[in-house]
């Protein structure tokens, strides 16, 4: 046992995660725990007065500001729930027998490799009141334009279409890793007993997915909950502050100057994502080991 | 069985078309505004243009004194440095993490998984960047990009390190091979394949960054390429067809580095991000 031990550690020297722990202790952690404090002053960088939890009671007094938590969980849950369900059609698609599948996954994909703040601005010239490419599709079939991004009830709608359209290759990428993986055996077996195509998507493909879903649901609600690019692209906030989430917000009061509030916004973004994200995992867990 | 093909070729049939119009046509629409004039640009129109301006690209690079050329200097930099970091630093903690898998590596393990959920703190790091006297410095715009993608890259190195046998190792070991000799020639070697899908998906995430450089890296000469588009949102929004020849130009690397490792992408992510 002592031996055993002994080899191990001389094989696998625990100094190589020093370099990558330092890095991240330093460039990560070190200023999330600071933030805490820094949260509960009026601040401008050469200074810090404490000043309690007033910058919070400010953040949710005012509209302006608190409007913004509701935006950012509107946005997540429904570009997250969007990429779920629209990406696991694509990618049982693409691992059917269709022969174009290569250049389909391909033009799926491709919206990765262009930035957010490319694709913002592309959609936002698409979806011009005016002129626009949509709008000029809407009025040649009869229908009257809409201003996709200036109509507060629409513009938070558009940008989440948006970011679908952006985000879906991701989602159909982890899908069809899920989906090669699973035994062939078991789709010939409920053939032979006389299963149609809907019931072997219904009661074996969805279950066994249920892995990479998970990791779907993860990755994408946690990164609409942090979205700032495409949003500052296609709106900066606006109209008013309709389209404002957390991360928007963060950016205004530092431009404004307020440091405090700014990182206070900051908190509470990762108090929102920590209290959604957390017990999530926790459940999908428990329903990925319930199938198994 | 004719029923089978037939149904398969309606498949095919609508699926191109579906493509074709949702996600063809933006990228066409993009290119086709890319070489018009700022007049025909600003109709907004697909329409093919009466002149095909490809000199648009040339006057890009040449608009606020070769800016866009200081911007790609600038974002080919914070990208070869990050992946090269990443790569070593990533790779190092995730096989001692994965062939480990004590109590100590598993609490570390932890820590640094929180990095993929909770979010950055922006003004405490510029904060503490200006009191290290490193603000407005490539080296801790790269410095944070590690630190921002270390979580998922040692994800995926770690997932895949599990499927690397142990056998290699002790025999290396016999034979009298050190630990750090171990890691640089017997599993250096076999990292290839999650090296590549390493490579672009840090490196697409660092060169299309927009969030960390504005707030990290300000000033004229410090922009990076993704910087340069938000400027059309302002100063130059009439010229649309100048905005879209910039667009095209900062995506073409990212797509020469999609052509070079396309196939290692899906095999990474079944690596990493599944089974891990």
């Amino acid at each position: 046992m002592q031996k055993g031990k002994r080899r191990k550690i001389s094989l696998y020297p625990i100094w190589f995660v020093l370099p990558a722990l330092t890095i991240f202790g330093i460039f990560f952690l070190y200023p999330i725990v600071t933030s805490f404090y820094y949260s509960m002053t009026v601040w401008n960088f050469d200074s810090a007065i404490f000043c309690g939890l007033e910058n919070y009671r400010m953040f949710f007094s005012e509209n302006e500001l608190s409007s913004a938590v509701v935006h950012t969980l509107i946005y997540a849950f429904s570009t997250s729930m969007l990429k779920v369900i629209i990406a696991f059609f694509i990618a049982v698609f693409l691992c059917s027998r269709i022969r174009t599948k290569d250049f389909i996954r391909s033009a799926v994909f491709f919206p990765n490799l262009v930035s957010m703040m490319a694709v913002g601005l592309t959609f936002s010239y698409l979806m011009h009141p005016t002129k626009g490419l949509f709008n000029a599709v809407l009025t040649g079939l009869g229908f009257a334009p809409v201003d996709f991004l200036g109509d507060v009830r629409l513009a938070l709608g558009s940008i989440i279409a948006t970011d679908v359209w952006k985000g879906l290759s991701v989602s159909v990428v982890i899908y069809i890793a899920g989906i090669q993986s699973i035994d062939r055996n078991y789709y010939e077996a409920a053939e032979i007993d006389g299963a149609s195509r809907g019931q072997c998507l219904r009661h074996i493909t969805l279950p066994l997915v249920a892995p990479s879903q998970n990791t779907i649901i993860i990755l994408s609600l946690i990164g609409g909950l942090r979205s700032f690019d495409l949003i500052w692209a296609m709106t900066s906030g606006g109209p008013g502050f309709a389209t404002d989430v957390m991360a928007s917000v963060i950016y205004k009061q530092y431009a404004y100057g307020f440091y405090g509030l700014s990182t206070a916004g900051n908190v509470i973004m990762l108090l929102l994502i920590s209290v959604i994200a957390f017990p999530l995992q926790h459940i999908l867990r428990r329903r990925e080991e319930a199938i198994v | 069985m004719k029923g089978e093909r037939r149904r398969l070729l309606l498949g095919d049939i609508i699926g191109c078309i579906v493509t074709v119009i949702v996600f063809v046509v933006p990228f066409y629409y993009m290119f086709v505004n890319s070489i018009k004039t700022a007049k025909e640009a600003n109709r907004m129109t697909i329409h093919w243009p009466a002149e095909p301006h490809f000199e648009n690209y040339l006057e890009v690079f040449r608009k606020q004194n070769y800016q866009l050329v200081t911007a790609f200097r600038n974002s080919f930099t914070l990208t070869v440095f990050t992946v090269a970091g990443l790569l070593v630093v990533a790779a190092m903690a995730g096989y001692v993490i994965q062939r480990r898998n004590d109590r100590l590596m598993r609490g570390i393990q932890w820590v640094i998984m929180l990095g993929l959920m909770i979010p950055a703190s922006i003004l405490p790091t510029i904060h503490m960047l200006q009191q290290m006297r490193i603000y407005k410095t490539m080296f801790s715009m790269v410095m944070i990009e590690i630190a921002m993608q270390i979580p998922f890259s040692i994800m995926l190195f770690r997932g895949y390190m599990a499927s690397i046998p142990t056998e290699l190792e002790e025999a290396a070991r016999i034979d009298g091979c050190s630990g750090w000799g171990i890691f640089l020639y017997v599993i250096n070697p076999l990292l290839k394949p999650i090296r590549a899908t390493v490579i672009i998906l840090t490196a697409v995430t660092t060169f299309n960054d927009f969030t960390n450089p504005l707030y990290f890296l300000p000033g004229a000469k410090n922009t990076t390429v993704q910087l340069t588009l938000y400027n059309y949102k302002g100063q130059f929004s009439s010229s649309y067809n100048l905005l879209f020849a910039d667009i095209m130009l900062i995506t073409f690397p990212m797509l020469l580095l999609f052509l070079i490792f396309n196939r290692r992408i899906v095999d990474g992510m079944v690596a990493g991000s599944v089974k891990g």
